[in-house]
């Protein structure tokens, strides 16, 4: 069996509706669970972007990427191991307002992990924190010992470390037009 | 204006300069013209009624073909599709009609089958309320499409239309469905039509890589055992000419998969026959021996294959194909060649010698020979019991229409006789469900067929389980009368479930032995003649009668009943494995 490792991929697509039911069921057709889905513009007019973390070996990625590009309105997919993006998760935890009273405990929690508060109630606190999934899941583990009302994860985002390719690929396919 | 009347517009058909204010159920018709269409395969239902309504004042100009199930319609059109290379254009209503159409879009998806099917839908306003025969077609469709849009404004229909005709028709085909909603369809809208050539994010025609083209050259130019793999993707290039010229330079001996079939003349001195779990001996055996294996249009199925550990391991691969995701999916390629198979042909052609493999050529048919003693022989002549045999009687048809008919068939093993038995000398003569192996395709397939080409002859071999999952479009061949022969090969079992269940599960026949009907009367009740055999001495005659006869008509033979197809690469076994009856098991 092939070593599966974490993949974020990132498809490049116009903005149409119910490709995210195509994009997804890709992943499910082949009984692949998706990790994350993230969606949103990307820095093209008209061009979305989705972000997409699967735990798969690198052979099924790549077979994954051509079946994303099979896709009529999918522009262009790339896939990345870890180091080769920079990426973010956030997380929101809903603490009890009491936790803090007459207890410094909660303060230097924040300070730790570099959170922030978002929104104070007489009966709840909103605590922001943003970074990769060992992170945010740390605060978790140590609010959970203090008492949490709700607990809240994004998917993954992720800015690629080279270039991005997509306006290279962009350029060639406006370039082949006039031809 | 009389308010029952169809709007429709007084203008001439080409291409529209100044807008016209007509309903979108209109638009949609004159989109269809504007593709150069004039026949609808469809069936008639309430969210479709306002294009059906537009469609009477249009009859001089698109015909419709009422099938008697939607089901029927789709393989009509697939079948239609598959002999012009032309897309197929089907119609339904809302829910159920949309739904009929699944096996068949499956079917098209698979076997890259190009296809535009309009679908009816409720009101927009009711979309998600459960609304009657509201079903979600894009949901449901979005597996089984290349590409599928709803549309819920009259002013999209145009370049919807024109996207989803370039879309069905270009790269490799496929399926596209349109869902419009009622709303859509009898609102008025400006009507200008552009045919599209361009989608930012489609790229259905690669350009190929000349380094790649020079490594494949330099590999089949030094190869000692090479091999070619001859795909549906040949025909759908219309590519018949290059690659026999290809061919015949490089001199290398050619294999078909079944949509591959009548892609070479099936007498030409370097065919070697069909691949796959019942294809010939040498081809499945030789494949495991080839040095370089060139293949072309095709996507390496698994019926094809066999066992992936154990396929073509040793050779070098050359593989061209117009879908990038096809390549390296199956078996890798060490020599990719992203493109269309003539393009690509045409551009090899200069770069590749002028050669013959005599040596490698005689294994083959040292192969030839061992199949025709151990099969071939046996399947051409009556059982010990004198009974009528299904090879007997493809081989029968094949000489009676000198090798040149359009051969459509249904699923099963009298599917597998056609593909091994029907001497092809045509081209593009193969209408068959290969990817789905989707049982009741062959009637309505076969007359789509006919309708394309009625100057052609059309025999479609059919097993007596698809035939009656399909049977009703016996009506739809009667009412136009086209001469669609069919062949009906009964042998009162599901043959092809009998065969595996008598060899891989100690014969426990489990649900497959039918109880047949009359076919005869059933067909006469249809308005189809026939003719009932038993007897090996009456195929020439009979089969003479049916030709000879000016419409449909329907030739029932009984065949032998526990007959099994032979050769065969068990399933899960190398091609390597592959048997030639069934004490080889």
């Amino acid at each position: 069996m092939a070593q599966k490792n974490i993949y974020t991929i990132t498809v490049f697509t116009e903005n149409e509706t119910g490709l995210t039911s195509r994009v997804v069921s890709i992943f499910t057709r082949r009984h692949i669970n998706i990790e994350s889905l993230t969606t949103s513009h990307s820095s093209i007019p008209d061009i979305y972007r989705f972000t997409i973390v699967v735990q798969t070996s690198e052979e099924m990625v790549i077979k994954l990427v051509a079946q994303l590009e099979k896709q009529i309105d999918v522009i262009k997919a790339f896939y990345y191991e870890d180091d080769e993006i920079v990426y973010q998760e956030i997380a929101l935890y809903k603490v009890p307002t009491k936790v803090f009273a007459h207890n410094t405990k909660v303060e230097n929690l924040i300070r730790k992990h570099n959170a922030r508060i978002l929104e104070i109630e007489p009966e709840y606190i909103v605590i922001e924190k943003t970074g990769h999934y060992e992170e945010t899941q740390a605060l978790l583990e140590e609010l959970k010992e203090i008492g949490i009302f709700e607990f809240v994860r994004s998917g993954r985002v992720a800015i690629t470390k080279p270039m991005e390719r997509l306006n290279k690929y962009l350029k060639s396919l406006g370039e082949r037009v006039k031809v | 204006m009389d308010a029952n009347q169809p709007i429709v517009a007084e203008t001439n058909t080409s291409s529209t300069k100044t807008p016209l204010k007509i309903s979108g159920a209109e638009a949609v018709l004159r989109c269809l013209i504007e593709e150069g269409m004039d026949t609808i395969f469809g069936y008639p239902g309430g969210a479709i009624m306002p294009v059906y309504d537009v469609l009477y004042s249009y009859q001089d100009q698109i015909q419709h073909v009422l099938p008697r199930h939607e089901q029927g319609a789709i393989h009509a059109a697939q079948g239609f599709a598959r002999v012009t290379r032309k897309t197929g254009v089907c119609m339904a209503t809302s829910g159920p009609g949309a739904m009929n159409l699944i096996t068949g879009l499956g079917d098209a998806m698979l076997d890259s089958t190009p296809l535009v099917c309009i679908t009816g839908q409720v009101f927009s306003k009711l979309l998600g309320s459960d609304a009657f025969q509201e079903t979600d077609v894009v949901g449901c469709t979005m597996p089984v499409t290349k590409w599928n849009y709803q549309i819920t404004k009259a002013e999209e229909i145009p370049q919807v239309f024109a996207k989803a005709f370039y879309i069905a028709n270009s790269g490799r085909p496929g399926p596209v469905v349109i869902d419009i909603t009622k709303n859509a369809q009898l609102d008025m809208m400006n009507f200008q039509y552009e045919k599209r050539n361009f989608i930012r994010s489609y790229r259905p025609l690669p350009i190929l890589d000349e380094e790649k083209l020079k490594e494949a050259a330099k590999l089949i130019n030094t190869a000692e055992k090479p091999y070619i793999l001859a795909g549906h993707g040949i025909q759908i290039a219309h590519a018949q000419e290059a690659f026999k010229s290809f061919v015949e330079k490089t001199g290398i001996p050619v294999g078909c998969t079944i949509h591959g079939l009548s892609s070479l003349p099936s007498d030409h001195p370097l065919y070697t026959g069909m691949l796959g779990m019942h294809g010939n001996y040498g081809p499945n055996l030789k494949q495991n021996e080839c040095d370089v294996l060139i293949a072309i249009g095709m996507r390496f199925d698994d019926r094809v294959t066999g066992n992936l550990d154990k396929y073509v391991k040793q050779a070098k691969v050359i593989h061209i194909e117009i879908d990038s995701s096809e390549i390296n999916k199956n078996v890798y390629a060490h020599v990719p060649i992203h493109g269309d198979a003539k393009m690509a042909l045409d551009a090899l052609m200069p770069l590749v010698n002028e050669k013959s493999y005599p040596g490698w050529l005689q294994e083959f048919r040292d192969c030839d020979v061992i199949e025709k003693t151990k099969v071939i022989d046996r399947d051409l002549q009556p059982s010990k019991k004198n009974e009528i045999r299904m090879g007997m009687v493809v081989r029968e048809v094949s000489d009676q229409t000198e090798g040149k008919a359009i051969v459509a068939t249904d699923v099963g093993q009298h599917q597998m006789y056609a593909a091994r038995y029907y001497e092809y000398k045509g081209t593009n003569q193969w209408v068959s469900s290969g990817g789905a192996g989707t049982m009741g395709f062959g009637l309505p397939a076969a007359f789509g067929a006919k309708y394309a080409n009625p100057e052609r002859e059309v025999v479609a071999f059919i097993g007596d389980g698809g035939f009656q999952m399909t049977i009703q479009e016996l009506g739809m061949c009667s009412q136009w009368n086209k001469g669609v022969k069919i062949v009906l090969l009964d042998n009162n079992y599901l043959g092809m479930v009998r065969q595996w269940q008598q060899l891989f599960f100690d014969r426990r026949y489990s649900s497959v032995a039918l109880e047949n009907p009359d076919f005869l009367k059933i067909a006469e009740g249809f308005g189809v003649p026939g003719r009932k055999i038993t007897q090996p001495e009456e195929l020439k005659d009979a089969v003479a009668e049916m030709i000879a006869h000016d419409g449909p008509f329907l030739l029932h033979v009984m065949v032998e009943k526990e007959d099994n197809i032979f050769p065969m690469v068990p399933s899960g076994k190398s091609i390597s494995e592959i048997i030639l009856s069934p004490e080889e098991l």
